[in-house]
């Protein structure tokens, strides 16, 4: 199971700003180890989000993004007291979800 | 004829003044040249430090952190909330800005990162001495990692206060100081070199004076921090000894007296700032 994300959601006005930390290894393939054999690739390949249920988000990522990767992003018509949710897949099959409510 | 003398003088005082109005612009040019480009060189790296800030992923390992000391965890199945780091069995607010102090318990000049080892090995049943030895970023060393964020994140913004009252404390500080000018190894390397004058810079990396007083969240004061170019959360254990491998020395040790020494002096050093722990790196 993997590490809790942690997610800090806030209203302003009629729109919400969301930040999200995710805890990711996001292997690129790439790399090399010790032995000198290619660390296989293992990185977040989907991310979703969802205000209230309803998805309002869907990003495709790849090998090019970061180790435990930041993402900042608005949603519109998000008020204080909404549930926002983040999901994530990985390339090896795992996923988390975690929600918080807007403030 | 006089018309001719007329334009003569006109085309002559045109010329006077755009060779005044070059001459103007190329001082301007060599005053402000250095100055702007130092300007947005030092700007941009500041503007890139500022949208790092949010979302340091420190928070993931504060967080781990936090779930390990109430974790009932090791061979004798206990979480670390009877850990005394100083101020009392479990008391951990505040703790980080006193380290490293001497302990009457193990009798020893500790610092946060070897005196949970001690913590983990009393309480927890851990081998501290296999900990110690275990490479830095793999099992336990981690955990100790996480840990030692944790309780610095519960003293940020406090100012380091040292304590000097205990003669052991007094040696090790002599010693710190000692290390710290220390030249050695094939490169003829000491900390000083690199951290013993002011604005010095290596590539894009302020170099902090440390045989001082650096100021608010420098230095000692901000370590532990996440180095976002490598993705490393590192204690400042692993930074200490990180300088003996930039001096091609081989390491003191995770919690050697040498680096725990070391600590010490700059902990005393940075007397009255604030911590910033964890920080966030490049």
């Amino acid at each position: 199971m993997a590490d809790p994300m942690r997610i800090r959601a806030q209203a302003s006005g009629d729109k919400a700003t969301v930040r999200v930390l995710m805890s990711h290894e996001m292997e690129s393939g790439q790399r090399k180890d010790a032995a000198g054999k290619l660390v296989p690739a293992w990185h977040i390949t989907e991310v979703t989000a969802a205000l209230n249920g309803k998805q309002v988000l869907a990003a495709e990522w790849g090998t090019a993004v970061s180790k435990n990767p930041f993402l900042q992003f608005v949603i519109k018509g998000a008020k204080a007291g909404d549930k926002v949710a983040v999901s994530w897949k990985d390339n090896k099959g795992d996923s988390r979800t975690d929600e918080v409510t807007v403030s | 004829m006089d018309l001719t003398l007329l334009l003569f003088r006109k085309s002559k005082e045109v010329t006077m003044q755009r060779s005044r109005l070059f001459m103007w612009a190329a001082a301007m040019a060599v005053a402000c040249m250095p100055a702007l480009a130092q300007k947005t060189t030092s700007q941009g790296i500041d503007e890139y430090r500022a949208m790092l800030q949010d979302g340091n992923p420190s928070e993931l390992f504060e967080a781990k952190g936090e779930d390990l000391w109430k974790q009932k965890r090791g061979p004798k199945n206990a979480s670390l909330e009877k850990c005394d780091l100083g101020k009392g069995p479990g008391v951990f607010k505040g703790a980080f800005v006193e380290l490293p102090r001497y302990f009457s318990d193990t009798g020893r000049v500790q610092d946060l990162e070897s005196r949970l080892l001690t913590c983990m090995e009393t309480l927890q049943g851990f081998n501290a001495t296999e900990i110690a030895k275990t490479p830095f970023g793999k099992g336990e060393q981690n955990n100790v990692t996480a840990l030692a964020t944790w309780i610095a994140a519960e003293s940020k913004d406090m100012r380091f206060n040292l304590s000097q009252s205990h003669p052991q404390e007094r040696v090790f500080y002599e010693v710190g100081k000692r290390l710290f000018f220390q030249r050695g190894g094939p490169h003829d390397f000491a900390c000083a070199s690199c951290h013993g004058e002011d604005g010095k810079r290596i590539r894009l990396q302020d170099l902090p004076n440390l045989s001082k007083n650096p100021g608010d969240g420098v230095g000692f004061a901000a370590w532990p921090a996440y180095r976002v170019s490598n993705g490393q959360m590192w204690g400042m254990q692993q930074r200490l000894n990180d300088c003996y491998r930039q001096q091609r020395f081989p390491y003191p040790g995770f919690a050697s007296d040498a680096t725990i020494a070391l600590g010490m002096y700059l902990g005393v050093n940075s007397k009255g700032s604030a911590s910033i722990a964890p920080a966030i790196k490049r």
